[in-house]
């Protein structure tokens, strides 16, 4: 078996005694929640903190709270579980839940938290692999080395934005509330999810180290409607390698009012097909509109080879699963059902 | 799903039947879905894997492997890892400098690398310490200098690359093997075909990927003798091994295999840490442990080769073959291993399906930096399989015949013998055929089903057991000894290893069988080369059928005994008597009889402490050229499939949403278990057919992709098709099986990737004509074609490789005797 290697696991007994131990362990140190992102990345030595800091027992970060009208809030320390399950959120955000049960295993699942989810490392094929691995390509940019093998000419890292709810939040414009501890202060910043997100493999997150995740402040449920749909190769287990998550907003006549396409897992941050959502606000939810709209969130996906499947068979799947989802919240019927066939690798949980 | 009936053959087993004259009764054990005799404490999580075993003082073993794909060694300096805390010994590869490997042909391993490395992964010291932790933190004190050698990623860059030559024997450059046949006269026969096609196909590597990271835990006792505790399939070969290389008296070394969380073809060959282990028990006079990672088991590797091949077949119209031309390129990784008998199985089973005139076969197997390729279920034979499979689909199409109906039209019969020598014995290939279009509602939609939904037929062909042993010798295959005590118990000694395929219980159950008592009465001691007779090992699906024959032969000579002194006491004539319900019984008098307990305690004051063997030697092959040891088998099992698939046409994705499979396996001793093994077999084909591949990336230093079980994909059980299963009978029992019961465990894989890509070309109407079939493949297929193109995707081009002149051998119908130009012993192993 892979060993982990030695380390001090720290138990704060609250949020402000977590941000305290943070900030007294500096850049040794890393928050763990669930740890299924955490601990397989130690034992292949992607990440190496010496202090972990534990946050499963906060009861204060496993709370469900607010009202759908105002906005709920999920503590981040709600496992996916708890989320994909919740009833508050299954009828109020469904699209939440959705993307919840999405993730990986149920086994996960349980373990894994939604705020971790949030805040998951990117990932690449080059760069997860263990210590040994990494050093017969001499290691990468991300950890340990120079050069970006995906893209060895590039300056940056392209490792992918792999978490299924954060293209999610950002669709529907939800927000992070970070705290973190300046000598006797308390700081509390309240951010909307795609200003947590940075378009580079290794800096990816726009939060400072010692940022410790409190909640999400999920938007008022005024009308707008969402779904999410995740390509991956089977069933259960896969990361996603594209994800889309569409959320709408029409006028009475039908007419889109506002629309946010947001595409995962082909690129290193959740990225915006402002090119499908220009095509799509003004016009109805027709098959054409939506084509257009679809056809206009090509040029958005980039996927690389550093992931599952083919990269120019991922982009092409951009275009499907945009105008799956698109026709999904119009109620159209799917194309994969018209055709006799399943989606590719997709599964839909009713919004 | 449907099955078997549970009641066998009347009068078939040796109770009754032809093998000792007794008189014929029904068959009360085999044939019966009896629970497993080690399901119990399997399922309670009882059961003791190599991993669980902890001995008083224990160290702990981990191995540094090498960061370079293929490098001279320049310098190891281990003085840091010796002096670290816990380390208790660091080992070279100069500690251990004579070198092994499974077949006598291929001796090119070491445990350690002594000079050079091959591969990514290829072991280069080892640690003992007193804990893993310990062990794994000295690895990163040994430093070790590389001068790296060019790489070699591929056939095509191995066919063109003489130096350097990643081992320095072979043909030449870094080509391993070439074998070259031709089986009548080939040319003559396609002269006499109608039609004559030609098709490349390509067959993706995958691994084994068992639950279970090989462990052993090796311990030396102060008066000089080695047990070694591992999770192998092949016991006796391992034995064998670790006395050459260790350079101890094979007496004095003992192995224990211990329950097998998964084997498939992966834990037959000896593994070097299972040498390295021993020596470090020897170095430290400690018991030493080592499990690996799953990183590590991906570099052991010894999965399906990645075949291309050229298949040129003339057929008249009727769909007869006149002669096939079977060309080969096996990417064999950094070792030999078994690839020798791989290169051999990817064509030496071609003309068991259906009546081939000639035959030519040349297969080459080249040299690679990559993890060491070898049996995966199905040896060698799925790749040929496709490549033939796909190509019948291709020829019915062509001729406007129905695909089943062409296929039955030129089955090979029962006893025959093939174009090159093998001698068949019964088949139900017919009946499986039939019994899977009629499921499938074959007629009513084959070229019927709407755009994106199809099915697709394929057929096979399966060895039960090589009919030689891996190193020359004339000694049984199999050998089962038979303990029998006043208290009425059985134990039966052998062997073979029980990888999970239920072994052990084939043993009780045939024992029981011939005893006349209940499995569950009998103690099963397996695996142990100190306790158990010599048996082979679990391959070639060899162990039903080889042990199954030593255990009646064992049974039968007890029974003889209890029969002898319990007719002395019955005053009946001991044939009269008959064995079941745990009663030895007078059948013309049944109230005239006695405990099977009592006839055992009448024997053992007659005869002394009661004992018997048996053994078990596979028929004699009728072939006689060089080379011909490869493929005969005592009998073969036939399989046809039909896969139906989803085929989406704007993204190419692939669902297989069920599978038809009618397995001829002959007598099932138990039909639970021999659906099992079809079923995980279809799991497996499904795998390789839609998405396992071992691949690298040859210009990262030929690293492996994804040596993790997360990203090496292969199918969860949300992939898994529905199955239906059928147990084909044969008409007449196959007298060379244990109760007519043929192989299960192989054989249904390999119509199952062939039978999804014609699927697919009756969904979409595009030839995928190679594994895996993914999304972005069937995608590429059907957009050519939109564009007036090639429906296909596939490989376009064949390498040549200089082959030499083959060995002809005469078919028997052109009057051949099976002798061929030279004549020499040959090895087979699969
Ligand atoms: C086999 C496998 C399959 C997976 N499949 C998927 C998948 O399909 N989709 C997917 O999205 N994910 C997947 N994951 C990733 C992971 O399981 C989930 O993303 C999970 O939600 C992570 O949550 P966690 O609580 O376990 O995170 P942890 O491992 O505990 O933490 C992840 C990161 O977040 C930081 N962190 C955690 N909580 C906080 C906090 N409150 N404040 C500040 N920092 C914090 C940690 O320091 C760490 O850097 C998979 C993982 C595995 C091992
Ligand atoms: S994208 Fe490049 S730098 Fe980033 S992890 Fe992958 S190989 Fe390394």
């Amino acid at each position: 078996m892979l060993r982990l290697p030695k380390f001090r696991y720290l138990q704060p007994k609250s949020v402000e005694e977590a941000a305290r131990m943070i900030s007294d362990h500096g850049p040794d140190a890393m928050f763990v929640a669930g740890g299924t992102d955490l601990y397989p990345n130690m034992k292949r030595r992607q990440q190496t903190p010496k202090v972990v800091i534990g946050l499963a027992h906060l009861d204060k970060l496993r709370r469900v709270k607010g009202k759908p009208k105002e906005g709920m809030i999920l503590g981040a320390g709600l496992t996916l579980t708890e989320v994909a399950e919740d009833r508050r959120v299954l009828r109020a955000y469904p699209v939440v839940a959705q993307a919840a049960e999405l993730i990986s295993t149920p086994l996960l699942r349980n373990m894994g938290t939604i705020g971790g989810n949030l805040l998951l490392d990117t990932r690449c094929n080059y760069y997860d692999q263990n210590y040994e691995w990494r050093k017969a390509i001499h290691f990468c940019m991300k950890k340990d080395g120079e050069i970006c093998w995906v893209a060895p000419s590039s300056p940056r890292c392209w490792a992918v934005q792999s978490s299924d709810c954060a293209p999610v939040m950002v669709a529907i414009g939800a927000k992070v509330k970070l705290v973190s501890r300046d000598g006797a202060h308390v700081m509390e910043r309240l951010i909307p999810a795609a200003e947590l997100y940075n378009d580079d493999g290794i800096r990816h997150l726009n939060k400072r180290p010692e940022e410790l995740l409190t909640e999400i402040h999920l938007p008022p449920t005024d009308g707008w409607r969402a779904t999410y749909w995740k390509l991956r190769r089977r069933g259960s287990f896969d990361f996603p390698v594209l994800g889309v998550a569409a959320c709408l907003r029409l006028a009475g006549d039908g007419t889109v009012e506002h629309a946010k396409i947001i595409l995962g897992g082909v690129g290193s941050h959740p990225m915006e097909a402002s090119g499908s959502e220009q095509a799509l606000v003004g016009k109805k939810l027709t098959e054409e509109t939506i084509q257009q709209a679809a056809a206009a969130a090509y040029p958005t996906a980039k996927p690389l080879d550093n992931t599952d499947f083919a990269m120019s068979w991922r982009k092409d799947m951009a275009r499907y699963y945009v105008a799956g989802a698109l026709r999904e919240l119009a109620g159209l019927p799917s194309q994969a059902s018209s055709s006799g066939g399943n989606g590719a690798g997709l599964r839909i949980v009713p919004g | 799903m449907a099955g078997t009936s549970g009641d066998g053959p009347s009068g078939a087993g040796p109770n009754g039947g032809g093998r000792n004259g007794g008189k014929a009764i029904g068959l009360r054990v085999v044939g019966k879905p009896w629970k497993k005799v080690d399901a119990s404490a399997k399922v309670m999580g009882e059961t003791k894997f190599a991993d669980d075993i902890f001995l008083p003082r224990m160290l702990h073993c981990k191995i540094l492997r090498s960061s370079a794909p293929h490098a001279r060694i320049v310098k190891i300096d281990t003085s840091k890892a010796e002096a670290y805390r816990g380390v208790k010994a660091v080992l070279l590869g100069k500690d251990l400098p004579i070198p092994y490997g499974i077949l006598p042909v291929s001796q090119d391993e070491h445990p350690l690398a002594i000079e050079k490395v091959r591969m990514v992964g290829d072991p280069v010291a080892a640690v003992a310490a007193v804990d893993e932790d310990a062990a794994t933190e000295a690895l990163d004190l040994i430093e070790v200098e590389y001068e790296p050698l060019k790489t070699i990623s591929s056939i095509e860059e191995a066919l063109e690359t003489s130096e350097p030559r990643i081992h320095d024997y072979g043909e030449y450059g870094n080509v391993h093997r070439r074998t070259a046949y031709e089986f009548g006269d080939v040319k003559a026969g396609f002269a006499e075909a109608d039609f004559v096609r030609e098709d490349i196909t390509f067959y993706e590597g995958s691994t084994h990927l068992p639950l279970e990271q090989h462990a052993s835990v090796g311990q030396f006792s102060p008066d000089g003798k080695l047990t070694l505790w591992s999770s192998t399939q092949d016991p006796h070969y391992l034995h064998r091994s670790l006395a050459k290389v260790l350079g101890l008296p094979a007496t004095h070394i003992r192995v224990i295999a211990t329950p097998c969380g998964g084997g498939f073809g992966g834990k037959c060959d000896p593994f070097q840490h299972e040498i390295i282990v021993s020596k470090l028990a020897m170095v430290t006079g400690r018991p030493v442990k080592i499990c690996l990672t799953r990183e590590e088991v991906f570099y052991c590797h010894r999965g399906r080769h990645p075949v291309l091949m050229a298949t040129k077949t003339g057929f008249k119209r009727d769909g007869s073959i006149t002669a096939m031309h079977h060309r080969t390129f096996l990417d064999g990784g950094s070792y030999g291993g078994h690839g020798a008998a791989s290169t051999f199985y990817t064509g030496v089973l071609q003309p068991t399906t259906y009546t081939m005139g000639t035959y030519k076969f040349d297969a080459v197997r080249v040299f690679t930096n990559k993890a060491p390729c070898g049996p995966k279920r199905g040896h060698g034979t799925p790749q040929p399989r496709f490549a033939q499979e796909v190509q019948m689909d291709k020829i019915a199409e062509q001729l406007g015949l129905d695909p089943a109906e062409l296929r039955k039209r030129h089955l090979v019969p029962p006893h025959s013998l093939t174009c090159n020598w093998l001698k068949i014995g019964t088949t139900s290939l017919g009946k499986c055929i039939d019994k899977v279009v009629e499921g499938a509602r074959w007629k009513e939609r084959f070229r019927k089903l709407p755009h994106g939904k199809g099915i697709g037929l394929a057929c096979s062909a399966y060895m039960t057991g090589a009919g030689t042993a891996i190193y020359w010798n004339n000694m049984p295959h199999s050998g089962v000894q038979l303990k029998l005590d006043r208290s009425g118990g059985v134990c039966v000694f052998c062997g073979s290893s029980d990888i999970g395929q239920g072994s052990d219980s084939i043993l009780a159950y045939i024992v029981a069988e011939v005893l006349g008592i209940e499995p569950f009465d009998i103690r099963v001691v397996t695996a142990d080369t100190d306790l158990t007779p010599v048996d082979l090992g679990s391959y070639s699906s060899r162990v039903t059928l080889m042990t199954g024959n030593a255990a009646i032969q064992a049974a039968e000579r007890a029974r003889d005994l209890l029969a002898q002194a319990a007719a002395e006491k019955l005053e009946v004539p001991a044939n009269r008597l008959v064995f079941a319900d745990r009663r030895v019984v007078d059948m013309e008098n049944p109230e005239k009889g006695m405990s099977f307990v009592d006839a055992v305690w009448l024997a053992e004051a007659k005869f002394g402490t009661l004992g018997t063997t048996g053994s078990y030697t596979p028929p004699k092959a009728p072939g006689k050229f060089k080379g011909s040891g490869v493929g005969p088998s005592p009998t073969y099992s036939y399989c046809a499939a039909v896969a139906e698939v989803d085929v989406n046409p704007e993204t190419g994705w692939v669902k297989v949403e069920r599978i038809w499979m009618a397995h001829g396996g002959g007598q099932a001793i138990n039909p639970v278990l021999v659906m099992g093994q079809v079923e995980g077999s279809i799991y497996m084909g499904l795998g390789e057919a839609m998405m396992e591949e071992m691949t690298y990336r040859g210009n990262r230093n030929v690293v492996h992709k994804f040596p993790s079980f997360l990203e090496y994909k292969s199918p969860t059980t949300l992939e898994m098709c529905d199955v239906v299963t059928y147990l084909i009978e044969d008409d007449e029992r196959e007298t060379n099986a244990p109760f007519g019961g043929k192989e299960a465990g192989q054989g249904p894989l390999l119509p199952v990737p062939p039978a999804i890509a014609n699927a697919v070309y009756d969904a979409v109407g595009v030839r995928i004509d190679e594994v895996p079939i993914s999304p972005d493949k069937v995608l590429k297929a059907i957009r050519a074609k939109a564009k007036g193109q090639e429906g296909r995707y596939g490989p376009t081009h064949f390498p040549s490789c200089p082959m030499p002149e083959p060995i002809r051998v005469a078919t028997p119908w052109e009057g051949g005797t099976g002798e061929g130009v030279k004549r020499e012993p040959a090895l087979a192993k699969a």
